[in-house]
């Protein structure tokens, strides 16, 4: 309080340096490793790999706007897949709109999946996609106008615990439901597929991926240091007060429910913007992203990592999905076992996480550091 | 109802019940402004509902809860009472356990509550020395930095003391506050009271007879919800129905 720091340095602990560092050597490394080595090279990055690794990034932004509500709010959302997915279809509604005249059907104005269903005209939910800037504010508004909604008529009959959880898995899946049929417009089982271009730019090509990784990464360390200063500021302070005891922290005058509200819409659009930036990187978007266990998935990273940490969240997601992908090619069966396994594991030996249990063998050895130096002091 | 107007806190008539239990049965209470008061009265008396009440938790059934001769308590929610100046402690120690002292003082300290204000606005030049004042009041001073999960009992207790005088209410609802707590932290707690009772009302519910009387102030009996005795300890630990219902026993 002392020293007066610039704000953003201020927000960077040695963990979230360390964080943000590894960030940015992606951001720079895997251009150029995709880029500028000949493909022949043993160091040089198939696109692949570039998609892949840019998923995890994704994955690794939803677990940061999980862990804000969850880790700092004590809110446990099992239906934050439906924030993701429904930013990665308003991302698909644009680029299904760019593939124009190109589809199967060559109809300029209709995505190949409503020439097929005989729609004679663009439903007016799909009016604008074309245009990139009012799909990136679709992006953020509708899962935002969701979390709102949804929020506020929880929020305000102070649902709480188990009960929300429950209503929030139960919201995932009736989105589930609802983006099956084909009479809601949104390509039905099928989902959006067959993407051709992203603002003019191919999306299979190399390049595009390439930026559409690095796209995803910076995102990454944008949403790590807003959620970074909203917990760091003296709202977050309060948010972390509602999570040890709700009832005290109304008898102090603060509003419960506009705080718990903020942090929900906060994260529901930053789940959005990660659903947006995965939907090129994998090429399709259908409704079982809204799948409640998608939701449950995504708290088993959080988990995994550490909650209330944000980086134990990125690198929880990061570990997990390392692991699916490796187990889903060598022993696809076992991998529902495994992230069991996992999870209580987790629960049992690691109730704070990867990064809890870093801190703790920190500070054993600390300790012991001490005792040793008290103990040869006193010889 | 000049009597409402001239007081800080008016109860009328206030009845309440549970799933056909009556926890209130036409509770009458006055309180002057600028009072301390001790409630006492045996479990199921009602003690804790009537602070419920007063705090916005529960809503009556029926009867009147005026604050400072004009505000309908009945009407308005635990946040806008909270803002209104009535500051109450809990019977548990309620403090928030993964802030350090200071946070949580910093967090009770009157300041704007909404949510814009916390997050874009800036603390108050004299924010750092009110905090001070209070860690020197509550005898925290040593322990600022330590997480509030890290305190004793006791400590937790006068924690959630100084976070009551940071909110600077006009009105104190302090419950059991020595429940718990060694001799000497009680007669501590005692002196602590008194101190902040001195530009504060305050209403204290008791079960520990010794410190009602070390507080010395007027008392009121609550019996199966309604008002049984009123007047000094001595002269209510003399009433007959009272030394029945509660001291007798």
């Amino acid at each position: 309080m002392e020293t007066r720091k610039p704000l953003l340095l201020s927000l960077i602990d040695t963990r979230g340096g360390i964080f943000l560092g590894l960030v940015a050597a992606a951001t720079i490394l895997v251009p150029v490793l995709a880029l500028m080595v000949p493909a022949n090279s043993a160091f040089a990055l198939p696109p692949y790999l570039v998609a892949l690794f840019g998923k995890y990034v994704c994955y690794a932004l939803l677990a940061i706007a999980l862990d804000l509500v969850w880790g700092y709010c004590g809110i446990l959302s099992l239906g934050h897949g439906a924030f993701f997915a429904l930013g990665g279809y308003a991302m698909g509604m644009y680029l299904m709109r760019q593939i124009g005249s190109r589809g199967v059907y060559a109809n300029p104005e209709l995505p190949d999946f409503m020439v097929f269903l005989n729609m004679k005209e663009l439903p007016v939910t799909w009016w604008g996609f074309q245009s990139f800037p009012y799909a990136m504010l679709m992006v953020l508004l509708i899962p935002g106008l969701l979390a709102f909604v949804f929020g506020f008529l929880a929020f305000r009959s102070r649902v709480t615990g188990v009960y929300l959880s429950i209503i929030t898995q139960a919201m995932t899946y009736a989105l589930l439901l609802a983006f099956f049929r084909n009479d809601m417009g949104f390509g039905g089982n099928n989902g959006l597929t067959d993407f051709k271009d992203i603002l003019g730019f191919n999306v299979q090509a190399k390049e595009t991926r390439v930026a559409l990784f690095m796209a995803s990464t910076i995102a990454l360390g944008a949403g790590y240091l807003i959620a970074r200063a909203v917990t760091q500021s003296k709202f977050g302070k309060v948010v972390i007060a509602i999570r040890d005891a709700e009832s005290r922290t109304r008898f102090l005058g603060y509003r419960v429910e506009t705080y718990k509200l903020s942090v929900f819409v906060l994260s529901a659009m930053m789940a959005g913007v990660a659903g947006a930036l995965y939907v090129p990187q994998v090429g399709i978007i259908n409704p079982g992203e809204f799948a409640p266990a998608n939701s449950i998935e995504a708290v088993i990273w959080v988990a995994v990592g550490g909650r209330g940490t944000l980086v134990g969240a990125a690198l929880g997601a990061i570990i997990v999905n390392w692991g699916k992908t490796f187990f889903t090619g060598a022993l696809p069966e076992y991998w529902l076992f495994a992230l069991g396994a996992l999870f209580v594991i987790v629960t049992l030996f690691l109730p704070k996480g990867v990064i809890g249990a870093l801190d703790q063998f920190k500070a054993r050895r600390q300790a012991a550091k001490q005792s040793g130096a008290a103990a040869t002091a006193a010889e | 109802m000049d009597i409402a107007k001239n007081s800080l806190l008016y109860l009328d008539g206030v009845s309440v019940s549970f799933d056909g239990y009556k926890a209130l049965r036409g509770l009458s209470l006055t309180l002057a402004k600028g009072e301390m008061r001790a409630i006492i009265g045996p479990n199921g008396a009602g003690k804790t509902t009537m602070m419920d009440i007063i705090t916005g938790k529960t809503r009556p059934d029926e009867g009147d809860v005026l604050f400072g001769g004009s505000y309908d308590l009945t009407k308005m929610d635990e946040a806008e009472i909270a803002e209104l100046g009535i500051g109450r402690k809990f019977q548990k120690p309620t403090v928030f356990e993964s802030h350090t002292v200071d946070d949580n003082i910093l967090l009770a300290l009157k300041a704007p509550r909404s949510a814009l204000a916390t997050l874009f606005g800036k603390p108050a030049p004299d924010t750092r020395n009110r905090i001070d004042q209070i860690l020197e009041t509550t005898k925290l001073k040593d322990h600022r930095f330590r997480l509030a999960a890290d305190l004793s009992h006791g400590q937790k207790q006068w924690l959630e003391i100084g976070m009551l005088l940071a909110q600077d209410p006009k009105l104190l609802l302090v419950d059991e506050p020595v429940a718990g707590m060694t001799d000497a932290e009680t007669a501590q707690t005692a002196e602590l009271l008194r101190e902040i009772a001195v530009d504060h009302s305050v209403v204290v519910v008791e079960h520990d007879m010794s410190f009602v009387r070390d507080l010395g102030v007027k008392v009121t009996v609550l019996h199966e919800g309604s008002v049984l005795a009123e007047g000094a300890l001595d002269a209510v630990s003399a009433d007959p129905r009272v030394i029945e219902v509660y001291l007798g026993r």
